[in-house]
């Protein structure tokens, strides 16, 4: 049988549109399913109340705790290392073989760093799963990311702008403070959110080093539980009725996903800005 | 005030000490897990390791053939599914749809991109395993687990493909338009072969990613530790296996050697499929 080009083109829209329709439909069924089964149990009580009387304080808290301890242990590492293989190191096969091993390690399944932080941290460190065991470890797995994503940034910076700042005899860190690192700055700040996006999401590795107490914790040698390391535990560890634990889960998927689009208009949002300020609107 | 030229040489040794400190906790990380699984290796040696199908803690029998072939057929039934879907994706996104659809449909990718896989999990727990348990057996199974993990590769598929199909130069399609193609043969036969390497790499990553994810394909698939018969059946991979055993190990155990073997194999697949994934970026360069 043969197709005459003009149908043929018909039936290939009609299948790129439905694969677009795909995508929609599972957001749209993911998101509705979530609201549906958890906006009934969000209340301001079910933010407030500890997670015995079935709310998510504690782990609320704690996120923010992991999210601030990660990006003080490798935000300014990282962005060193970046400044330093995109601007000083020598070019060359050395350079190049460690952007690839970075790559790798970017791409290393996270439970093996899961692994390592229990190991290392818990296990022979630490002694006990606690807050900095899990924030060491999740320092470990982002680092690879922040430095690739903020030398990305660096490099996205014109020659131009470098060339004519040094010709103006600024010394090279001049240059870098006063010249490449504002331009780069939408995308640092770019690839810090991803962090945060990375730990709030991440569970297994926290799974393996937290700890999974249910209290606030009081140090950082006390255990604790994220939103979705809480979230996991509710379905499948904490004894109870089924039913409400499920309800309970939900409404922390609600809370999770709305905290990922916020941070999704909040990036949006800077680069916006930052677009904005480069085209001199400002 | 320091002197400028003193500034700039001190900042330079600081920037240095960061490289160095990150680029030795990265290599002293690989050190540690080859370090901490090489035992396992040595003591229930290489072959029996990869291609037996006992694993028991307490006869201290460790051996992971169901968990390569759960997490390979997992993986190759992910992409199998995703692939075309993503392809078709990507050239609506890039060539067919208008542009108000287009932006909106990339703003629910980045959404799918930043949902957390535990939230993935627990939809698939709730609304999917029921679905398939019609279909037989107790829902938990292998689909379950490639149907949570096609969903979840999608959006980065989509987006590397999508970047390739615009990064052809606008002429090929301009010219294929020239001789009088239509717009669909244009895409067909100019644009996506142009693109062929953007999409491989594409592939590759989505496996990468499917191998890799962990806690909404340990909801989903069942966790039980023998090779699946059918599709149906439920199945455990590498990633699984790890996180379903990890609070149990001991320090020092041969256990724990093996767990860290098996993220070892782990890391061979990835190490594989980012090798293949970047050996084709730098020949298109």
């Amino acid at each position: 049988m043969n197709i005459s080009p003009k149908t043929a083109q018909k039936i290939a829209w009609l299948l790129t549109w439905l694969s677009g329709l795909i995508v929609f439909l599972i957001l749209a069924i993911l998101i509705g399913f979530i609201f549906y089964h958890g906006l009934s149990v969000i209340s301001w009580s079910f933010i407030s109340n500890s997670i015995p009387e079935g709310g998510i304080l504690p782990a609320i808290v704690c996120t923010i705790y992991i999210v601030l301890l990660t990006l003080v242990l490798s935000a300014p590492l990282g962005l060193g290392t970046a400044i330093y293989l995109s601007l000083y190191a020598p070019k060359g096969r050395f350079s190049e073989f460690v952007r690839y091993g970075i790559e790798t390690l970017a791409g290393v399944p996270s439970i093996i760093f899961g692994l390592f932080g229990m190991a290392l941290f818990v296990i022979v460190l630490l002694g006990t799963q606690c807050l900095l065991a899990g924030a060491l470890t999740m320092a470990c797995l982002v680092l690879p990311t922040m430095i690739l994503a903020s030398e990305e940034a660096i490099r996205s910076v014109p020659a131009s702008h470098i060339e004519a700042s040094l010709a103006l005899g600024a010394t090279k860190w001049q240059t870098i403070t006063k010249v490449i690192l504002p331009a780069a700055l939408p995308g640092i700040i770019t690839a810090v959110i991803l962090c945060v996006g990375r730990v709030i999401e991440e569970t297994a590795c926290l799974y393996a080093t937290l700890g999974l107490s249910m209290l606030t914790p009081g140090s950082l040698f006390h255990g604790g539980r994220t939103l979705a390391l809480h979230l996991y535990l509710l379905v499948t560890e904490m004894p109870g009725d089924r039913g409400l634990l499920i309800k309970q889960a939900m409404a922390t998927s609600v809370i999770l996903v709305i905290i990922v689009i916020l941070i999704n208009l909040l990036t949006r949002l800077l680069s916006g800005y930052f677009l904005a300020r480069m085209k001199g609107n400002n | 005030m320091f002197n400028r030229y003193f500034v700039d040489n001190v900042s330079k040794q600081i920037v240095l000490v960061c490289a160095a400190v990150s680029l030795l906790v990265l290599f002293l990380i690989v050190i540690f897990i080859f370090k901490e699984g090489f035992p396992a290796f040595a003591k229930i040696g290489l072959l029996k390791f990869l291609f037996g199908t006992e694993w028991s803690l307490k006869e201290e029998k460790f051996s992971i053939l169901p968990l390569i072939i759960g997490s390979t057929l997992a993986m190759l039934g992910t992409v199998v599914i995703a692939t075309p879907l993503s392809i078709a994706c990507a050239v609506f996104l890039s060539e067919v749809a208008p542009h108000r659809i287009s932006s909106l449909l990339r703003q629910a990718i980045e959404v799918l991109v930043g949902i957390p896989s535990v939230v993935y999990g627990l939809v698939g727990m709730t609304l999917l395993v029921p679905l398939i348990r019609q279909l037989g057996g107790s829902g938990y199974s292998l689909l379950a687990g490639i149907v949570v993990l096609t969903i979840m590769v999608l959006p980065t598929m989509v987006t590397i493909t999508e970047d390739s199909l615009r990064a052809v130069p606008v002429s090929y399609k301009e010219a294929a338009l020239a001789l009088g193609a239509t717009q669909w043969q244009a895409i067909w036969m100019v644009l996506l072969p142009a693109a062929r390497s953007g999409i491989t790499a594409a592939f590759i990553l989505g496996m990468a990613r499917a191998i890799g994810e962990t806690m909404a394909v340990y909801m989903v698939i069942g966790n039980a530790f023998a090779i699946p018969g059918s599709i149906l059946d439920p199945s455990r991979t590498l990633t699984s296996h790890i996180v379903g055993q990890i609070q149990e190990s001991a320090s020092g155990s041969l256990h724990l050697s093996a767990l860290f073997a098996v993220g070892i194999v782990l890391i061979i697949f990835i190490l594989v499929f980012n090798s293949i994934a970047f050996l084709i970026r730098r020949k298109t360069l």
